[in-house]
């Protein structure tokens, strides 16, 4: 079912779904005669139809200047008010918790004050004002929260920021909107809004699976996995976002659940419990991973999962 | 030719008209006749539409499916860049004006040729060879930057023919630059006695304040590829922000051309339509100065709103307030026409003949673009939908809702001019209808799009947004065949349509006052001008 309108996470993205009403009923009252009576002279003056077509004048500056002066005035108060909004959003309040936010093609890292790290999702307590402090390792990405109607470009050696308080717990998306290259729109995951109490256990919890699975994802590239397991439809092996915890079909007929044991073992000894459609074509790095590399590698396979806006099944 | 000459001709339409002055290729190739370098420029710009088009159709196809249909990443990526550069370059901005503007403002305004014709031919070839390098580009793989070419990724990162894809922009601009040039000449030394400046139609008015901008903004672009090139290959280094550059200095540049370029490629469309309009309600333009004025003032303060294309850039926020402000001051000049267009209908006698209802398609779809426009403009909105397919909605309302559909109103209404012949007027009006229909289906949908957060340039996107994806797709079929059938239906005319003679629309202007198609030399002798452009004759009480 396709929604009409986004979710709406915060006031402030309240705020600009108001705006954007108001401008778009006024631009439509501002319009609407022009459409109207282009039809209707089009009906009343067609050609080879009796009318009366007398006219007085054919340019007044008394017209020309009202419909081209009040039309602008009304706009101009938009744009005080929309004006206000975007310096609302460049200035942060003081006491905002800070998370530090580092594009790279194609995820997105994130850094909790306590360390925490996450990768491509990110978790913020409701209600608190969150500053985002960015920046990119290689091309200009953009951070996109639509749920809060905003966005912020994340530049190579330069820091921007953006803020937000979220007020509405919930899963949304997480996306990069400033074109970055081949995986450009796999670029994203999502953003839990959470009550504060709840934030406070995942603080706990879920820290250090996220810290293995970003050194995951290096040892993921350092060990060339992502240059067949490239998450793109068509390529030499299977994508593994959304994997963990999915029943796997095997070329044998056979179904088995891709849990850690089962990922272990593929790092292993791949070319047993081959899955359906795919060449046993790959190594095995039995001598070249250790297990708590593993475990890191793992760790990204999970968090792998909600890779994608977390959406496959 | 002298007018002696002239007068030996027995039947000067069908023996001096410029088709048949010469039919070897060579009479075409060498040609310095501005009407044939037009033809000239009409054959070349059809045909990277028609490549530009397949690369839409691509794009439609594969965001059928949120998971991609028949593309891997790279090809989409590459797909929908190909799309941007061929339409915006070879077909947007040499459209209006290459073809009609170089066809009808001799015309217009009573000379026998552009000032400077041999430049005008080098332009047409600068044209063909910028053209030539993107077709090899294209055919060696392509190019995954974006249009916009946005460093550091274009300057460092990306794996496409960069470098040749922004030769083939630099070499393009030259033949702008050229055609500007020659345009302001003309206007400025060619019009014919009683020509004034208050007297010539507001189409030589649009491509007097467009050849402003080519001329002035073309440079800038050329300039900023340059410097891209010598970052990609010689590491230069100043977009590099690990070599003390700046990738934003290259969007600043970047859209200090290429803003000013959206109204090279509308300013003439609005042109077009001041002609259309006048002649459907066969009567003078309500509001002459203010139009004319408002194309140069369109023109002028166009190359001050730039940064409104980086409002979530980093740029300060101070900067992006001013630019805000003055993208609703370009909006007046704008709307001022839109109000003298429907004015003018007041009391006409309208006809409905397929230029015409292109006309009005125009108005309404530019309508539509530019509100949402002046929605971008606001800082608040624009920082949730800039990136969006809210902004493809809007630019394509500018650009193909805009600027192809009058194309498509100028094919219309001069075509009889350019052939001498006469294509059927009801086929002209489904064509208009179906192009109507079909753009709205396809565009529409996408203001929803960007509103729900999709962004562009995604091959993947989430399943969620697929119906709207489908609704578009199936809007862009309509569309393609709307596009087609002019084709079938002008070239069958060309053997078999009714001949048009001189005015088949009974409309004011000195190219209506010479035979259809004209003579190679336009007009036998100088016209002398002795009243206002449009002056159809006053409209009595019980008229039809």
């Amino acid at each position: 079912m396709t929604p009409l309108w986004p979710p709406i996470a915060s006031h402030y993205a309240a705020h600009v779904d108001a705006l954007i009403w108001w401008y778009t009923l006024v631009v439509v009252l501002l319009t609407a005669p022009v459409f109207i009576l282009i039809a209707v002279y089009a009906l009343r003056y067609r050609r080879g139809r009796v009318a009366d077509r007398r006219l007085k004048t054919n340019s007044s500056i008394l017209i020309e200047t009202s419909w081209s002066v009040i039309p602008f005035l009304i706009t101009v108060a938009f744009f005080v008010y929309a004006a206000m909004l975007f310096f609302g959003l460049h200035n942060a309040p003081a006491n905002a918790m800070t998370i530090d936010v580092e594009g790279k093609q194609w995820m997105w890292k994130f850094e909790h004050p306590e360390g925490q790290r996450e990768l491509n999702d990110l978790h913020v307590p409701a209600g608190v004002p969150i500053k985002l402090v960015m920046t990119s390792q290689d091309v200009i990405h953009s951070f996109y929260l639509p749920a809060l109607r905003i966005k912020q470009d994340v530049l190579p050696g330069r820091y921007t920021s953006l803020w937000f308080k979220a007020d509405r717990p919930g899963r949304y998306r997480l996306m990069c909107s400033e074109f970055c290259g081949t995986d450009h729109s796999l670029m994203g995951g999502s953003i839990y809004v959470m009550q504060p109490g709840d934030y406070a256990r995942w603080l706990r919890t879920a820290g250090l699976d996220a810290s293995l699975a970003v050194r995951g994802a290096s040892l993921f590239r350092a060990l060339g996995c992502s240059g067949c397991h490239t998450g793109q439809t068509g390529s030499a092996a299977p994508d593994l976002a959304g994997l963990y915890g999915r029943p796997v079909p095997l070329s044998d007929g056979r179904v088995v659940a891709a849990d850690d044991q089962y990922i272990h073992d593929k790092i292993l000894t791949p070319n047993r419990d081959v899955p359906a459609g795919y060449p046993a074509a790959m190594p095995t790095y039995a001598h070249q991973v250790s297990e708590d590399q593993i475990l890191e590698l793992t760790a990204y396979v999970k968090s792998l999962e909600s890779a994608n806006g977390g959406t496959r099944p | 030719m002298t007018t002696a000459d002239w007068a030996n001709v027995e039947t000067p339409e069908e023996k001096v008209s410029y088709l048949r002055a010469g039919h070897t290729l060579r009479s075409w190739l060498f040609s310095t006749d501005h009407k044939r370098i037009a033809i000239l420029y009409l054959l070349a710009i059809s045909f990277f539409f028609l490549i530009g088009g397949l690369a839409a159709a691509a794009i439609r196809i594969e965001l059928i499916s949120p998971t991609g249909v028949f593309l891997s990443n790279d090809a989409y990526n590459r797909a929908f860049t190909m799309h941007g550069i061929i339409m915006v370059w070879f077909f947007l901005i040499p459209s209006i004006p290459n073809t009609f503007g170089n066809f009808l403002i001799p015309l217009m305004i009573g000379a026998r040729d552009l000032a400077f014709p041999k430049l005008n031919l080098l332009s047409w070839y600068i044209y063909v060879i910028g053209g030539f390098v993107t077709l090899y580009a294209l055919i060696m793989g392509g190019v995954d930057t974006g249009w916009t070419f946005y460093t550091p990724l274009s300057s460092l990162y990306a794996n496409g023919h960069v470098v040749a894809v922004a030769a083939a922009v630099f070499i393009v601009g030259f033949s702008s630059i050229l055609t500007g040039v020659n345009f302001i000449v003309t206007v400025h030394k060619l019009r014919a006695p009683g020509m004034t400046w208050g007297r010539l139609p507001l189409f030589v008015w649009s491509h007097y304040a467009t050849s402003l901008v080519l001329v002035l903004a073309t440079p800038v672009l050329a300039i900023t590829l340059v410097l891209l090139a010598a970052e990609r290959l010689f590491g230069l280094g100043v977009f590099d922000p690990s070599m003390g550059g700046d990738p934003l200095l290259f969007q600043d540049l970047f859209w200090f051309y290429s803003h000013p370029a959206v109204y090279i490629m509308v300013l003439p469309a609005l042109g077009v339509v001041s002609e259309l309009v006048a002649a459907a309600a066969h009567k003078r333009v309500f509001g002459y100065w203010f139009v004319a004025y408002s194309s140069v003032a369109i023109a002028v303060i166009g190359f001050l709103v730039w940064g409104h294309h980086m409002f979530v850039s980093g740029q300060s926020p101070y900067a992006s307030a001013i630019f805000s402000f003055l993208s609703l001051v370009v909006a007046v000049p704008s709307a001022i026409k839109v109000y003298n267009w429907t004015a003018t209908l007041y009391k006409g006698s309208i006809s409905l003949d397929p230029p015409f209802l292109y006309a009005m398609g125009f108005i309404g779809l530019f309508v539509v673009g530019g509100l949402t426009g002046l929605m971008l403009a606001m800082l608040a909105i624009d920082v949730h939908v800039t990136d969006t397919y809210f902004v493809v909605a809007h630019f394509h309302y500018i650009m193909v809702g805009g600027t192809v559909t009058a194309f498509f109103g100028a094919l219309h209404f001069w075509w009889p001019k350019i052939t001498g012949r006469l294509y059927p007027l009801a086929w002209g009006r489904v064509a208009a209808v179906l192009i109507f229909v079909g753009f709205n289906f396809t565009f529409f949908p996408q203001f929803i799009l960007g509103y729900l957060g999709m962004p562009r340039r995604y091959h993947i996107y989430p399943p969620e947004f697929q119906p709207l994806h489908v609704l578009s797709s199936a809007g862009a079929s309509i569309l393609g065949l709307g596009y087609l059938f002019p084709l079938v239906y002008l070239l069958w005319s060309l053997r078999n349509g009714k001949p048009a003679g001189p005015n088949p629309w009974d409309a004011k202007g000195l190219e209506w006052t010479t035979p259809s198609p004209p003579p190679k030399h336009n007009f036998e002798e100088i016209p002398v001008v002795t009243e206002e452009a449009y002056a159809y004759p006053p409209l009595g009480e019980h008229s039809k």
